[in-house]
Parts: C-alpha cells; sequence; structure tokens
C-alpha cells in the first residue's frame, strides 16, 4: 500500500469524504440555509467529476490490482456522477414540496454513488461485494424517504429484504468460487479455472449465484418483481437516480466479473444471459402495455432496457465482437441515462403532493398547455421507443448490430419486435398528453424544466454525431486492463 | 472423502434417536400428574402476570443501535491493539481514519437528538 494507490482512487476517496463532511456540515445550517447542503452536494459530484475525467486515457491499477481505474470505469463514473447531479437538481424543490426535505437525502445520494463508482473500479470479488453494499444500503433508505406515506415504507422494505437476500446469493456465489479457485481477484480466478471448467461444478454453481444477483440489482426478468412496487413507492427522484445507477453499476459489475473471470463458461453462459435477455425484453415489454401509473409504466420499460443491455454480454466470450458490443452498451447507457433523467423531471412537474398526479390521465392535454414540456415527453418517448432522429435509435442500432455480428440472429429480432410492442405504450403517453382534452398543472420548479429541456437538446443534438460519442465509448472500452 | 464424513452422519442419527424417539417414548410411557404450578410457563421461574401482548417503549432500540456503532468499534480495535507495533505508523493512520468515521455517525446521532431520552 502506497500513497499512489490512494491516489489512484481519489475520486471515491472525495466524494465519500464529502458525503461524510455534508452530513455534519448541515447538523450547523440553521434552517433558513437549507439550500446551501444541495449547492455543497454538487459542489462535491463536479469536483469527483472533474478529478474522475483527469484519468481518462491512463488505465491505472492499484491494492495490488484489488481495484483498477480504467475508461471503461470512467465512462460509468461519469454516468454516475451526472445522473447524481439530476437527482439533484429533480430533488431540490420536490422534496420541499413533498415536505420531505432533509440533508440526509444529499449525504446518502454521494454515499451511494462512491459505491457505484467502487462498483465499476472492483477487480476483486471482495471488493465488488463491498461496493454492492455501498451502494445498495443508502438506497434502500431513499426508497423509504417518505417515511410518512406507506406505499414509500412497503418499497424501501421489500427493497431491503429482496435486496438483502440478492446480497446473499452474491456472497454464497463468491463463496463457492473461492472454494473452487482459492482466488477472489477476477484475473486469478480465471487463470486457476483454465481453459475449461467441466471438473469445478462448485464454479459453475457460484458463477450463476453471481449472475443471480446482478439480474437483481439490474432487474432482469425473472428477478424483476421488486422493481415496479419500489419504483411506484419511491420519491420520484430517488426512482430516477435508482433506475440509472443501480442499474449501470449492475451492468458495470456483470461486465467486470465476467468477462475477466469466467470466460471459460462463456459457451455456456452465453444461452443463459441469452434467454436471459429475451425473456426481460418480452416480459418487461408486454406488462408495461397494461399499466396505467406512470411510475410502473417507466418501471416496466426500464425493465424491459435492460433486457436490450443484457443483449450486450451474450457473445461476451467472443474476443472479436466483445469490444464492440461492451462500447455499444456503454452507448446505450449514456442514451438511457439522457432520457431517462428527462422523462422523470416530466413526471416530477406533473406529480402532486400524496401520489397524485401520477396516472395517465392526468398527462391529457400537458402538450397544448406546456408545449416545451409536452415536446420533452415526447423527445423521450419517441427516444425510448428507438426511433430516430434520437440518441435511443442509435443506442438500438449498435446493440443489434453488435448480436448480429456475434451471430444471435433471432435475439436482435425479439428485440426488434419487443420495440415495435413498446411502441404501444410509449406513443399511448404521446396521444394522451396532445389529444386527449385536460387542464394540468405542473409545478413551478425552474430546475425541473431545466433538466428536461437539456436532456431533450442532448437526446435530440447528440443524435447528429452518434460517430463521436461511440467513438468515445471504444476509447473507453480499449483502455479495460 | 466421503468415509471422512461418517462420523457425522453417525452424530445425526445419535441426535435424531436421542431428540426422537426418547421424547416419543417418555409421552407415551412416562406417568402424568399435572397440577397447577407445573402447567404454568415458567415452571421454576417468575410468575407471569398481564397479557403476553403488552406495549413496550421503543426508546431502547436507539440505545441498541448506537450501542452497535461502538460494538464494532471494539471487534475492529481490539485486534488492531493487539498487533498495534508491528503495523506501526501506517496501522495507526487508517485506524484514525476509521474511528474518524465511526464518530461522524456519533457526532450525526447526538446532534440529532438520538441520545434525549423524553
Amino acid at each position: 500500500m502506497t500513497a499512489m494507490d490512494w491516489l489512484v482512487i481519489l475520486p471515491v476517496l472525495v466524494l465519500s469524504g464529502w458525503a461524510l463532511t455534508v452530513l455534519l456540515v448541515d447538523l450547523w445550517i440553521p434552517a433558513k440555509y437549507k439550500f446551501i447542503t444541495p449547492l455543497l452536494t454538487v459542489l462535491g459530484l463536479v469536483v469527483t467529476l472533474g478529478l474522475s475525467l483527469s484519468k481518462f486515457g491512463n488505465p491505472q491499477s492499484a491494492f495490488n490490482g484489488m481495484v483498477v481505474v480504467d475508461g471503461f470505469a470512467i465512462f460509468l463514473d461519469f454516468i454516475f456522477l451526472v445522473s447524481g447531479l439530476g437527482a439533484v437538481a429533480l430533488a431540490y424543490r420536490y422534496l420541499r414540496r413533498m415536505g420531505i426535505e432533509r440533508c440526509e437525502y444529499y449525504s446518502l445520494l454521494m454515499f451511494s454513488i462512491s459505491g457505484m463508482m467502487l462498483m465499476t473500479y472492483a477487480n476483486d470479488l471482495i471488493m465488488v461485494f463491498l461496493a454492492l453494499e455501498l451502494l445498495s444500503i443508502p438506497l434502500y433508505v431513499l426508497a423509504g424517504f417518505v417515511r410518512m406515506e406507506v406505499r414509500s415504507e412497503e418499497a424501501a422494505l421489500k427493497y431491503f429484504l429482496l435486496g438483502a437476500f440478492s446480497s446473499g446469493f452474491v456472497l454464497y456465489g463468491i463463496g463457492l468460487i473461492f472454494g473452487a479457485t482459492s482466488h477472489t481477484e477476477l484475473p486469478a480466478v480465471a487463470a486457476a479455472v483454465g481453459k475449461s471448467s467441466a471438473n469445478l461444478p462448485m464454479f459453475i454453481v457460484g458463477a450463476a449465484l453471481l449472475l443471480v444477483g446482478f439480474g437483481f440489482k439490474q432487474a432482469a426478468v425473472p428477478f424483476h418483481m421488486w422493481s415496479p412496487d419500489v419504483y411506484q413507492g419511491a420519491p420520484s427522484s430517488v426512482t430516477a437516480f435508482m433506475s440509472i445507477g443501480a442499474k449501470a453499476a449492475g451492468f458495470a459489475a456483470l461486465m467486470r466479473v465476467f468477462v475477466a473471470a469466467f470466460p471459460s463458461l462463456s459457451a455456456d453462459m452465453s444461452w443463459v444471459l441469452w434467454a436471459l435477455s429475451a425473456l426481460t425484453m418480452i416480459a418487461g415489454n408486454v406488462i408495461a402495455i397494461a399499466q396505467t401509473n406512470i411510475k410502473r409504466l417507466l418501471a416496466y420499460s426500464s425493465i424491459a432496457q435492460t433486457g436490450y443491455l443484457l443483449m450486450a454480454f451474450v457473445p461476451y466470450g467472443n474476443n472479436q465482437v466483445l469490444g464492440d458490443t461492451v462500447a455499444a452498451m456503454l452507448f446505450y447507457l449514456l442514451a438511457y441515462m439522457l432520457t431517462t433523467l428527462g422523462a422523470w423531471a416530466v413526471i416530477i412537474a406533473v406529480e402532486k403532493n400524496g401520489g397524485e398526479g401520477l396516472e395517465l390521465k392526468d398527462y391529457a392535454g400537458l402538450g397544448r398547455r406546456h408545449p416545451l414540456l409536452g415536446a420533452a415527453m415526447t423527445i423521450f418517448m419517441v427516444s425510448l421507443i428507438g426511433v430516430p432522429p434520437t440518441l435511443g435509435f442509435w443506442g438500438k442500432f449498435y446493440l443489434f448490430r453488435t448480436a448480429l455480428e456475434g451471430g444471435f440472429v433471432w435475439l436482435a429480432l425479439i428485440g426488434l419486435l419487443t420495440s415495435l410492442v413498446s411502441a404501444y405504450y410509449y406513443l399511448r403517453v404521446v396521444v394522451i398528453m396532445y389529444m386527449q382534452a385536460g387542464e394540468p398543472e405542473t409545478a413551478d420548479d425552474l430546475w425541473l424544466r431545466l433538466v428536461a429541456l437539456t436532456c431533450a437538446a442532448a437526446v435530440v443534438l447528440l443524435a447528429f454525431m452518434p460517430g463521436s460519442v461511440l467513438s468515445l465509448a471504444v476509447r473507453a472500452v480499449l483502455q479495460i486492463l | 472423502m466421503a468415509s471422512q464424513f461418517f462420523p457425522i452422519l453417525v452424530i445425526l442419527a445419535l441426535a435424531l434417536f436421542v431428540g426422537f424417539f426418547v421424547v416419543v417414548l417418555g409421552t407415551i410411557f412416562g406417568p402424568r400428574r399435572p397440577t397447577a404450578r407445573k402447567s404454568s410457563p415458567y415452571e421454576s421461574g417468575m410468575v407471569p402476570y398481564g397479557p403476553g401482548t403488552r406495549r413496550m417503549s421503543v426508546r431502547y432500540y436507539l440505545v441498541g443501535v448506537l450501542f452497535i456503532l461502538f460494538d464494532i468499534e471494539v471487534v475492529f480495535v481490539l485486534p488492531w491493539a493487539v498487533v498495534f507495533r508491528e503495523l506501526g505508523m501506517p496501522g495507526l493512520v487508517l485506524m484514525i481514519v476509521f474511528l474518524v468515521v465511526l464518530e461522524v455517525a456519533f457526532v450525526y446521532a447526538w446532534k440529532k437528538g438520538a441520545l434525549e431520552w423524553e
């Protein structure tokens, strides 16, 4: 352990230290000046973002290979930190409006983000587990942040119990893998197993248990049961953050662990992932059709997006297409982050106290009454379907293309067909906004409008230069240690 | 490999025998002369009073949670103190970092009024 090691993980150190500081400082801020806390949070997130980005193009490993900070990690850090900034902007007035303005929100947010960042750095199963807990525990608390409301309490308890259960799966899997290979470091595990793992049943079971644990975090079918209830019960700004951050962190862990430690399993695991991906796409999109609550609709939509993202992992043992698929996944995550963040900003603008204003019929007339918000929401819905000219189109285009390159024609076809199905429920939101009469009231909140319009602009403008975004993702992938 | 576990199998069989058959035999053949005192929930303990579902103060819960904080502190500090000389300066610095993080939580709980009894 040297000073160099600490410098490598400096972004995480700064963020977690800042979270502690904000927690303490807020205790002495008088009620009149509470706006200082979110300001401090934004400062911390921006500084961390700067520190993290300054490491791009300079992959390093530290603590005897327990953590690696490479382009892949930094690309995902960017997604976590920007969605964290989004979660602060969404929450700033929303929390006061809902009567739950407490500084712990901001500290817990930062703790959770440091866990997510650590997850992308983790190159050792112990680190993976530590990061998983660090990111999950603050999210359990945040889900129950509206503690006066039964629905929020239920969400927190459900998330906590099922989350603890899935952590158990991960831990048991790590135990079995350690038992089979006597290593926890990912490259060492792969080296100990060698080319074939046929004579190591414990190792195979361990890998399957890890897949279950990560599948829970990503909300992949059949491990998705918690997500609609939790997404609905949690405060909307938390849901927005959770549906981006926790999902991306699950994919980071899956990518690190499976590519680095389980190349020997790729032939068999690829069919398991194939089935998982197909099932998630079909179930998510089909169940979403029946939803009338916008939060549940987006919850099922985010399950469906998990299915598309899982597509990138199916050919994970094939080194020729691996780089392309991971780059496509990073691109899709970026598109998903911008789209989802904006869509939640619109939802929060329409939401009222006590869980009102969350039904689809509350959106009737939004397009005429508030043309900007309506237009932004239309862009997000179109991007989630994957229609040009939006970033979502390119995300799906690259994902399907890499699936075809890997030789998974049927999977790409299922993706295409389920996208068509999804057009029904996404466009229904647009139809209700423009075709039905109504006078919806929206919250007078500048920050929500700012987030919605910025995201809408980014989703459209970046779609005109998908090549440069993708080449950034490719550069990030090329630096993987 | 399997023969190593044979003693465990024997113990399992014995445990099943003692736990199951002995109790069954006792209930079948044993004499039964219940008295009011014998049938009470704690035959040789306190006489229970009131219903079992009384309300209790949950203020102890906060004390319990804070106790965990210091419990964990001791769990980490004790082994650290044993090998303190071998760890040297880096060990001291890391332990101080750990304690600072822990104390932040304590100060937070204190300032939020977790220690106020009323």
